[in-house]
């Protein structure tokens, strides 16, 4: 049963990665790249990561790609212009990331000691998580909340509408405005 | 068929499968020449990485892999965000997303 969903999910992970790179259009890359994050939420359950299959859906394909969907359609992003490189960098790029695919495979296949992943095997529970989470690394986790309240604080400045002018009041539907005109 | 279907994965597959999706996200940052699917490339690379810190934690039985991929998803939605802000200024300042053209980080 683990083997099938495993093959499975997999096959969607990977279809979904290989289409990402084949679509021309932002929106069928995004809803591409969905596919895999659901797909990978599905294999950190097989590993037993109950929590992370949860966040996994909830803030990647939930929230970060919504972002990303939304940024595609604000933005009004069309089909992409194919501009071929120059053949050398052609020639050297893709041979370079059949190495990087080869040495990582290599280093895997030639590991001692990797033990296997089965339906009998337990999952770690959120309670076993939270207890390491909230005692021994409670610090990290306040930066990081910390991390996001810039980050937000960050992104709000940037996306301001002309944040350089000096009364820094942004203009009411000026993006719908931009993009009507292009 | 019931040897079939109790048939347990070698962490191995997993950990190629994270090779591959590491490798296609690569790929995909170097031949795409849309700047918010540069960006979605990062993101595919970053779930390779989680998926081996998954197959690593299963390995050991060890929770702190789990909670680094939760430290790993919250960096990564706080990058979305600057990310995608840094894109919506680039545009409002070049009128366009094809790396190719935003090759000058002035005016």
């Amino acid at each position: 049963m683990h083997l099938i969903i495993f093959f499975v999910f997999a096959g969607f992970c990977l279809a979904g990665a290989i289409n990402l790179l084949l679509q021309t259009h932002p929106i069928n890359s995004a809803l591409s790249l969905i596919v895999v994050m659901t797909s990978l939420a599905v294999l950190y359950l097989l590993l037993g990561a109950e929590f992370l299959a949860a966040a996994q859906v909830i803030v990647y394909a939930g929230a970060i790609m919504v972002l990303f969907t939304f940024v595609v359609m604000l933005l009004n992003a069309g089909r992409e212009e194919r501009t071929m490189g120059s053949r050398t960098w052609r020639a050297v790029g893709f041979p370079s990331a059949a190495v990087i695919l080869g040495v990582l495979a290599t280093i895997i296949l030639r590991a001692q000691g990797l033990g296997t992943a089965g339906m009998s095997q337990g999952i770690t529970s959120t309670e076993d998580l939270s207890k390491v989470l909230f005692t021994e690394l409670l610090l990290p986790f306040e930066v990081t909340s910390v991390l996001i309240l810039i980050a937000i604080l960050g992104a709000v400045a940037l996306a301001r509408h002309g944040s350089g002018d000096p009364h820094g009041i942004p203009v009411p539907n000026g993006n719908r405005e931009r993009t009507a005109t292009k | 068929m019931s040897s079939f279907l109790s048939q347990e994965v070698p962490l191995s597959w997993y950990l190629l499968l994270s090779a591959l999706l590491f490798t296609l996200g690569v790929v995909g940052f170097l031949i795409k020449r849309n700047l918010i699917t540069v960006f979605m490339s990062i993101e595919l690379m970053l779930n390779g990485v989680n998926l081996s810190f998954v197959t690593f934690a299963h390995q050991w039985h060890a929770v702190k892999g789990q909670i680094f991929v939760f430290f790993v998803m919250m960096v990564a939605a706080a990058e979305a965000a600057v990310g995608l802000a840094i894109i919506i200024a680039v545009f409002r300042a070049r009128a366009t997303l094809a790396v190719d053209r935003i090759d000058l980080m002035k005016l």
